[in-house]
């Protein structure tokens, strides 16, 4: 299989701050055949591309957009808090194409009938936020933000704020609420965003990527964008790959590909093979098997997993499995927002009882306490964060766990024989 | 956004004077905080005094405006070195040599995770993931991010900090 | 409109807009909850109420689940069962194991559930968080080591109370409950009203306990102990000992007192007749005057620190007499030293509180007009209750006492005082006879009566509307000063008195009250008081005889130059964000 150039267009461009190049290459033509139909149509469009949402959650883009509540002011949200381990697309595409994630935030304001739009840029990224300011700056002295756009008569502004530095505040809900000036806890769903949001009023919260794709399916059709992979989860994808590859890097590919074509994109592994993890620290880790699992939601679906936010990490056979655990219970022990019980105690537990095992030590019973722990995280989570727990501890425990209590005995047995 | 580095002959603003730019309302609090932590050069906390003044401008309780504050990873309440390093210790990091950077920083700075040098130059902080995993291992000195450096060049830039401040 | 729904198998029928939890209830099922509690909004955080709805993947809150159409739920699946006992486990590998020493032994939530999901086994590791125990505050003590995050003392602080001396810090594992970093509860705004400790469900937040300092007072040969109990305590102290809320205990109340060995018995209800002699002056003097308006009342040291932090502009309109507990313990050591010709410095002033401010209260710089500390200690409800049980005292079988004459007579007027809007109806009473020379035939003001948050009302005095409003709970306290002092701003005038009570209810709802100490309960021990004021002989503060007496050998008449000196006093502005040097 061959990248696809949708979005990688435009990333691939020397000067990201020029509107000009941006407009030559294809820019602002999606807005302005946009702004040429009525507000419901564009939805249709999206709808009919079925675009789904690239940030994880994998939900209908234009369906959420439909079903946003009609009355009053409403918000449009970009969630760029891109915060998940093993990904780095957003900040690709917000740092080499900054146009055209506001021309996507401007045609999704203008076809949900937002007015006011915030883009809430994670803390760590403070060079990407003076960048879209920049861009921000420039497209409104340009006409394509502000009041009258390009003279249809419609106006949206965007606003950029910033972020403190939490992983959960990439859950809408959260980052709504940090939004907001609270602590970045999420909320309960329902109600849901598009009903009540910012402050209580129907929000449309959309991933980086996702807008990103927005002008393009404007401008070249959605009939395009939904012929590539596979019908239920259609398009493009902007794939983080990284870890033991030649090439690590964004790769933009059809849905669908297969783990072993992108591994090969990305120049082949460096080493032996022994482990992906696929869609994120909260996703599974899977054998050398996985080379041949599709990557759209779908399939990842059938995989007990989840394709997440298209993070590929891949691994040698020089990366110890218990280093693997080690991390990723301390990741989630230090990003659980500590709102629930299960999740607060039980990241807490975890951590504790990875860091036992992969320091060598450990009672006999830790993989029975940790997939335990993880079954009450999965069925007693506030959030999916908690809840998704279950996916890097059981692929990790299946798959690997003869190596991490050999890696125990070994210890004991050391210190036993002094 | 804030600026790391500021030129000695700008004077220092107040805390009065950064707020005022800032309008009273919550969604605003996050970007005062970032630049009240960074108010004058080389700091990188959040003092009792800035706190209580930015609690009063936003008109919310200092429990609840500290509470803010702690759950967030970037903002400290407690003194920190002029330089604060972040190092990235998630998956992809971890397995392109991020215990290396560790090793390396433990032994030349002399202090462990958490810690700040006895000059008060610099503070090692562990951190997730700094979303520039293809150029891993990664680290940001202040605003700035430091990727796929080896060693020695992180070396080199350490070094660079010290004499820019001798 | 209706919803029908199966639970478990049992069809019912419930209000729409009725949770699942509440739904189960109906259906005779309950569901294990931890962090919810009947008086506030349900968070959805602790997981324990998990239930299995037929059709939706995976689990459901009952707390914030809506009972719908057709439901069918299941509370009690093996799974869901699993899923709550490792939940437990891994709360309780939290937690300090040293419930024999902790002041909730016996009356704690989370040894409740463990105990109705029959724990058996602790699998997890242990750890605490090795934090000291926060001893500043007067009133109140946090150790965060039990804090289990279940949020209620966050809300009752900044949502109920609008006081917001605590919030959540942290984050993870790591997330406790606490004033602004650096700072502890007695520095911080905390005004003492206790209703974080009141919904506590475990050890993280109780009362600074005053026990072992009055049984030394006691057993000390060379003291002599005056104690004062307070209106509430004689509708709530029974709930400690298997009565009912509301139930009047007073005669056994002063019999237990005598068995721990309190010298003198005295009542605050008398110092409160004596404070409607006292404010009530104040108020014709401010009716005659013309100002300044509101007089607000000035008995709740709770709403007294709240005023002083959040409405300093305010100060003037408050009432400068003290309360009835700081104007009885000035006396104790004045008159009745005097009168019964003992050393003041022998007597030990001891009051017997539902509220855990009034600790707080007794300790305020200012308040030592008798030359001493006009009040050495005081005891919330709960705390004599656990004297009363370490003495070994049943308290249910003693017989009823009379209390020691001088300062423990008292009219109806005087006990409502210990619901919210009785001290405007005390006040109204004998305002009205004063300032009309007539008699006052409709004696009960049924408006300014109940648990609602604000409560208004206009009387006419002799041809004057007396606009007069009630407050109870300081959230509501915040929403009736701002409205005064919008209008103040204005030049408008809004009412002529107001009542502020720090807690919801009224005193009766205090901090220091019996636990639990619902709403429901409040309203319980509310109508007690009511009751006993129907049953009374005399029914207004200026007709009891031993306040007439004080004023002819010792006050001579109210607003004189010794009751300015004795029983008034004056606030001072504190900082809202304590921080700002």
């Amino acid at each position: 299989m061959s990248g696809i150039r949708y979005i990688t267009t435009f990333t691939d461009s020397t000067k990201p701050l020029d509107l000009v190049e941006y407009c030559t290459l294809g820019g602002m033509s999606g807005l302005q055949k946009a702004l040429k139909s009525e507000s419901k149509q564009v939805i249709e469009t999206v709808k009919q591309s079925g675009l789904k949402g690239r940030g994880g959650a994998g939900f209908d883009t234009g369906r959420k957009w439909e079903s946003l509540a009609v009355n009053g002011d409403r918000y449009l949200v970009c969630n760029a808090d891109e915060g998940e381990p093993g990904t780095f697309k957003d900040r690709y595409i917000m740092e080499r194409a900054p146009f055209l994630i506001l021309e996507g935030m401007i045609i999704a304001a203008y076809a949900t009938g937002a007015h006011t739009g915030y883009i809430y840029i994670r803390g760590e990224y403070p060079d990407v936020a003076r960048t879209i300011e920049s861009a921000i700056k420039l497209a409104t002295e340009g006409g394509y933000l502000g009041e009258n756009i390009l003279g249809s008569g419609y106006s949206f502004n965007i606003e950029v704020r910033i972020g403190g530095g939490s992983y959960v505040v990439g859950d809408e809900t959260a980052l709504l609420n940090s939004l907001m000036g609270n602590r970045g806890y999420p909320l309960l769903k329902p109600p849901f965003p598009t009903e009540r949001g910012l402050w209580d009023r129907p929000t449309i919260v959309n991933n980086v990527e996702t807008l990103s794709y927005v002008p393009l399916i404007l401008a070249r059709g959605p009939e395009a964008f939904a012929a590539i992979g596979p019908a239920d989860s259609p398009g493009p994808k902007m794939y983080s790959v990284s870890g033991h590859v030649r090439e690590p890097g964004v790769y933009e590919y059809p849905m669908g590909t297969t783990v072993r074509e992108l591994i090969d994109a990305a120049g082949g592994v460096n080493g032996t093979l022994k482990a992906v993890q696929i869609g994120g620290t909260a996703g599974p880790v899977y054998g050398v098997a996985s080379l041949d699992y599709a990557l759209d939601f779908a399939s990842m679906r059938k995989q007990g997993g989840s394709l997440g936010s298209g993070a590929v990490v891949v691994m040698n056979s020089g990366v110890h499995m218990s280093q693997v655990l080690e991390v990723t219970m301390r990741f989630y022990a230090e990003e659980s927002c500590g709102q629930c019980f299960p999740c607060r105690y039980g990241t807490r537990q975890l951590d504790f009882m990875a860091h036992q095992l992969a320091a060598g030590r450990g009672k006999t019973d830790y993989l029975d306490r940790i997939r335990e722990t993880a079954h009450v995280m999965f069925g007693a989570s506030f959030c999916p964060f908690g809840q998704s727990v279950t996916l890097p501890i059981n692929s990790l425990l299946d798959n690997f766990g003869d190596e991490i209590v050999s890696f125990v005995k070994q210890q004991q047995f050391l210190k036993e024989v002094g | 956004m804030h600026d790391a580095k500021r030129s000695s002959s700008t004077p220092v603003p107040t805390a009065a004077s950064i707020l005022e730019k800032y309008p009273p309302e919550r969604d605003r609090i996050l970007s005062a905080l970032h630049e009240m932590q960074v108010r004058v050069p080389g700091k990188s906390w959040i003092s009792d005094e800035e706190l209580a003044e930015t609690a009063r401008h936003f008109n919310i309780p200092l429990a609840e405006l500290d509470g803010v504050v702690s759950f967030y990873a970037l903002f400290s309440r407690k003194k920190r070195g002029e330089h604060v390093i972040r190092l990235c210790d998630s998956l992809s990091c971890r397995i392109c040599g991020s215990l290396d950077l560790y090793h390396h920083l433990r032994e030349r700075l002399g202090i462990t995770r958490g810690m700040t040098t006895g000059d008060r130059r610099f503070t090692l902080e562990i951190v997730n993931c700094l979303g520039a995993c293809s150029t891993a291992p990664n680290m940001m000195i202040d605003d700035r991010l430091v990727s796929g450096l080896s060693v020695a060049e992180i070396d080199t830039l350490l070094d660079g900090f010290e004499e820019v401040e001798s | 409109m209706n919803v029908a729904l199966r639970i478990n198998g049992k069809p019912i029928s419930v209000p729409s807009h009725t949770s699942v939890l509440e739904a189960a209830a109906v259906a005779g099922v309950e569901i294990p909850t931890l962090c919810r509690h009947e008086d506030l909004l349900p968070k959805g955080v602790c997981g324990m109420c998990l239930v299995k709805i037929d059709g939706q993947a995976g689990f459901k809150r009952a707390c914030v689940t809506q009972a719908e159409e057709g439901m069918s739920v299941n509370t009690s699946t093996p799974d869901i069962r699993q899923i709550r006992r490792g939940l437990i486990e891994l709360v309780l590998a939290a937690h300090p194991t040293d419930c024999l020493q902790c002041i909730k032994h016996g009356k704690c939530e989370l040894q409740d559930l463990a105990e109705k999901l029959e724990v058996r086994d602790l699998r997890f590791d242990q750890y605490t968080r090795g934090l000291p125990v926060d001893r500043t505050s007067a009133s109140i003590v946090r150790d965060m080591n039990k804090c289990i995050g279940c949020g209620r003392c966050v809300e009752v602080c900044n949502d109920v109370q609008t006081v917001g001396s605590i919030f959540f810090h942290g984050r993870g594992s790591d997330t406790i409950v606490s004033p602004a970093y650096g700072t502890h509860m007695g520095d911080s705004v905390c005004t003492n009203c206790g209703q974080c400790v009141v919904y506590c469900p475990v050890g993280a937040l109780y009362e600074h306990e005053l026990i072992d300092d009055v049984w030394t007072s006691i057993d000390n040969p060379e003291k002599m102990v005056v104690a004062q109990v307070a209106p509430a305590v004689r509708v709530s102290l029974g709930e400690e000992f298997g009565m009912q809320p509301g139930d009047l205990t007073v005669g056994k109340l002063y019999a237990a007192l005598k068995t721990l060995g309190v010298d003198v018995v005295f009542d605050t209800n008398f110092s409160a007749d004596l404070t409607i002699m006292e404010e009530g002056t104040e108020l014709l003097e401010r009716l005659q005057k013309g100002g300044p308006f509101p007089l607000i009342t000035s008995c709740s040291p709770g709403w007294i620190k709240f005023g002083e932090t959040f409405f300093p502009n305010l100060l003037e309109n408050v009432s400068s007499c003290k309360s009835p507990q700081q104007m009885l313990g000035a006396l104790t050591k004045t008159y009745f030293a005097k009168t019964r010709n003992i050393d003041p410095s022998r007597i030990v002033s001891l009051s017997i509180m539902p509220c855990t401010a009034k600790k707080f209260e007794s300790a305020r710089p200012e308040m030592n007009a008798s030359g001493f500390r006009d009040v050495d200690y005081v005891l919330t409800t709960r705390e004599l209750a656990r004297m009363i049980r370490q003495a070994g005292i049943d308290f249910a079988t003693l017989p009823e006492v009379s209390p020691d004459p001088l300062m423990s007579s008292y009219t109806g007027a005087a006990t409502i005082f210990g619901a919210s809007g009785g001290v405007m109806e005390a006040a109204l009473r004998t305002a009205y006879e004063i300032a009309t020379g007539t008699t006052l035939e409709q004696i009960e003001f049924a408006d300014v009566r109940g648990m609602d948050g604000v409560k208004e009302a206009a009387v006419d005095v002799g041809g004057t509307t007396v606009r007069v409003a009630v407050s109870n709970g300081l959230g509501n306290a915040r929403i009736l000063l701002n409205r005064i002092a919008e209008n103040k701003r204005a030049g408008k005038e809004s009412y002529h008195f107001v009542e502020i009570m720090a807690c919801a209810g009224g005193c009766i709802g205090g901090g220091g009250q019996p636990l639990e100490n619902t709403f429901a309960r409040r309203a319980e021990r509310m109508k007690g008081l009511y009751r006993e004021d129907r049953t009374l002989p005399r029914r207004k503060s200026h007709e009891n005889p031993e306040v007439t007496q004080i004023y002819a050998d010792f006050l001579d008449h109210p607003g004189s130059e010794r009751a300015h000196q004795l029983l008034h006093t004056h606030y001072v502005e504190r900082e809202a964000y304590p921080g700002l040097r």
